[in-house]
């Protein structure tokens, strides 16, 4: 019996402190949401959401061409990113374990690894010297956030569907990569999906490569070689001002950035919501 | 007899695992060939060779001749996607695609062939689920998942999916050992029936089951084809002492 107390007395502190390290892990996310919410409502408006950003020492204004900035940027990233992740995915999953595989599978794990204004230096070396700070330069640095990243959720996602679901479409005469795009595919969407959320909603709340590869952008887009506003950025910038109108811009920006991610990632899983 | 599938000195490989060697025999066209013998013996990889499912596993090779319809599979040019379509599979588990309908369980080898009509497609659904004695349990439920049948009815679809291609051969891998036994003898049934116009190679461990639908059955032991004939002579007669033992259940 007292064998039997002692059992459920450990039981009961070992799910106290289960409880209490959920708890203090959600005390930081609430505490940001709750500061932003509160602080970034007070600034929205209309205005806010239909003008861009406005001059020092002018009143009102919005982040109108920020959002617009920021769509066009991390549309133009997951464009080049997502084909090459979902590939490299496929073929670090599918296509066996080769030595070729054992290289890039590490290689897309020190990339993650790679400090994102490093390869935002890298971008800069790479495309902003020869075109200037420009969409272009930006959405390849983030694009190259993005890779290894989709990549490796997309590995594990099509590692978790059974063998067995492969073998059953391949027994049906179905070409291996139908097999793969298809069946495979299917088992592992939610998962995929996960991924390329996490993965946007990551580029998107960059601004150290934004800054080095396009630079701060008042103005509309204007072409994609040239910069645009950028709303992690702008967060950034408006936060650093001295300037009153900007630091509200500041907690508008966040509030409305996290509200961005979160509508890409609904809409998402909206559009791909299986029927089972 | 009418020859479906003439063997000729097979031999698989794991690695440097020997897991099949030097089979020679016979299948008959439109009969229900049973292989039988304890785990490791070799089955499943036999079946495996049949339908080039054996090579898809990294590090597994193959050796010998396997004739289907007097052509060897293993011949160069010889595309595997072919073969497969003409010999069908069903596995041990139960294993119907997860997120798909009922529905496109059984169409999904048309379409992904090419198929798009849905009136060819809609027959060829209800020919393969009425095949496999499925129609009536889910005729009004198409377009729910697949995964929501029972275990033995997933096991029925799968034998519909199988067929939806019109295969000309059904391997089948223990394809009631995951079952209880009703949905095991529905499954038994199916399998006398199709072998009217169907070649099927069933792999078992139980011998009954063997017994009870084959018309021929084939004995392995350690990879070896040890004996093989008419069920009921391997059954009542065995020539082979081992087969004897086995069968007697010394063993298994």
């Amino acid at each position: 019996m007292d064998h039997y107390k002692f059992r459920v007395v450990k039981n009961h502190l070992v799910q106290f402190l289960v409880y209490l390290a959920l708890f203090l892990a959600l005390v930081p996310l609430f505490s940001i949401l709750y500061e932003v919410v509160v602080r970034g409502f007070s600034t929205i408006s209309i205005e806010f959401f239909i003008k861009p950003t406005p001059t020092v020492g002018e009143v009102g204004g919005g982040v109108a061409n920020a959002i617009q900035g920021t769509l066009i940027t991390i549309g133009l990233a997951s464009l080049i990113g997502v084909p090459i992740g979902l590939m490299s995915g496929i073929f670090l999953s599918e296509y066996g374990e080769s030595k070729l595989s054992v290289v890039v599978r590490f290689l897309h794990d020190v990339l993650m690894g790679i400090p994102s204004i490093v390869i935002g230096v890298f971008a800069y070396a790479l495309i902003t010297l020869s075109i200037g700070f420009s969409v272009i330069a930006a959405a390849f640095a983030l694009s190259v956030i993005m890779i290894p990243i989709v990549t490796r959720t997309t590995e594990e996602a099509l590692k978790l569907v059974p063998m067995s679901i492969r073998e059953a479409a391949i027994a049906l005469g179905i070409p291996r990569w139908k097999a793969t795009v298809t069946v495979v595919f299917s088992g592992a969407k939610k998962a995929i999906v996960t991924g390329l959320l996490l993965s946007i909603a990551r580029i998107a709340g960059e601004s150290a490569p934004v800054l080095v590869t396009m630079g701060f952008w008042r103005w509309w887009f204007a072409g994609f070689d040239r910069p645009v506003a950028n709303l992690a950025l702008d967060i950034f910038i408006f936060a650093m001002s001295p300037f009153k109108n900007w630091l509200t811009l500041a907690w508008g920006s966040a509030l409305v950035l996290i509200l961005l991610v979160l509508g890409i990632s609904v809409a998402a899983r909206v559009l791909t919501k299986g029927r089972y | 007899m009418a020859v479906k599938f003439d063997i000729q000195n097979l031999n698989a490989w794991f690695g440097s695992m020997h897991v099949l060697k030097n089979i020679n025999m016979k299948i008959e066209e439109n009969a229900v060939t049973a292989i039988i013998g304890p785990s490791g013996s070799g089955k499943t990889t036999f079946l495996r060779c049949l339908n080039r499912m054996h090579e898809i596993t990294p590090g597994a090779r193959v050796s010998g001749k396997v004739l289907f319809n007097g052509i060897n599979i293993y011949d160069d040019g010889v595309d595997p996607v072919m073969i497969r379509r003409k010999i069908g599979m069903v596995f041990q588990k139960p294993n119907p695609f997860p997120m798909m309908s009922i529905y496109d369980n059984v169409a999904v080898g048309l379409k992904l062939n090419g198929i798009r009509d849905k009136k060819i497609l809609d027959a060829a659904v209800r020919r393969s689920l009425e095949l496999a004695n499925l129609w009536d349990e889910v005729k009004g439920a198409l377009n729910k998942s697949g995964a929501s049948l029972s275990g033995g009815q997933q096991q029925r679809l799968c034998i519909a999916r199988a067929l939806a291609v019109e295969p000309e051969v059904l391997l089948m891998d223990e394809p009631t050992s995951a079952l209880d036994p009703i949905a095991a003898a529905k499954i038994e049934a199916l399998i006398r029936k199709l072998a009217k116009n169907y070649t099927v190679v069933i792999v078992t461990h139980n011998m009954q089951q063997a017994a009870r639908v084959s018309d021929y059955t084939a004995f392995f032991y350690l990879g070896e084809l040890i004996e093989y004939g008419p069920t009921k002579q391997i059954f009542e007669n065995p020539k082979h002492e081992l087969t004897k033992r086995y069968i007697t259940g010394e063993f298994g």
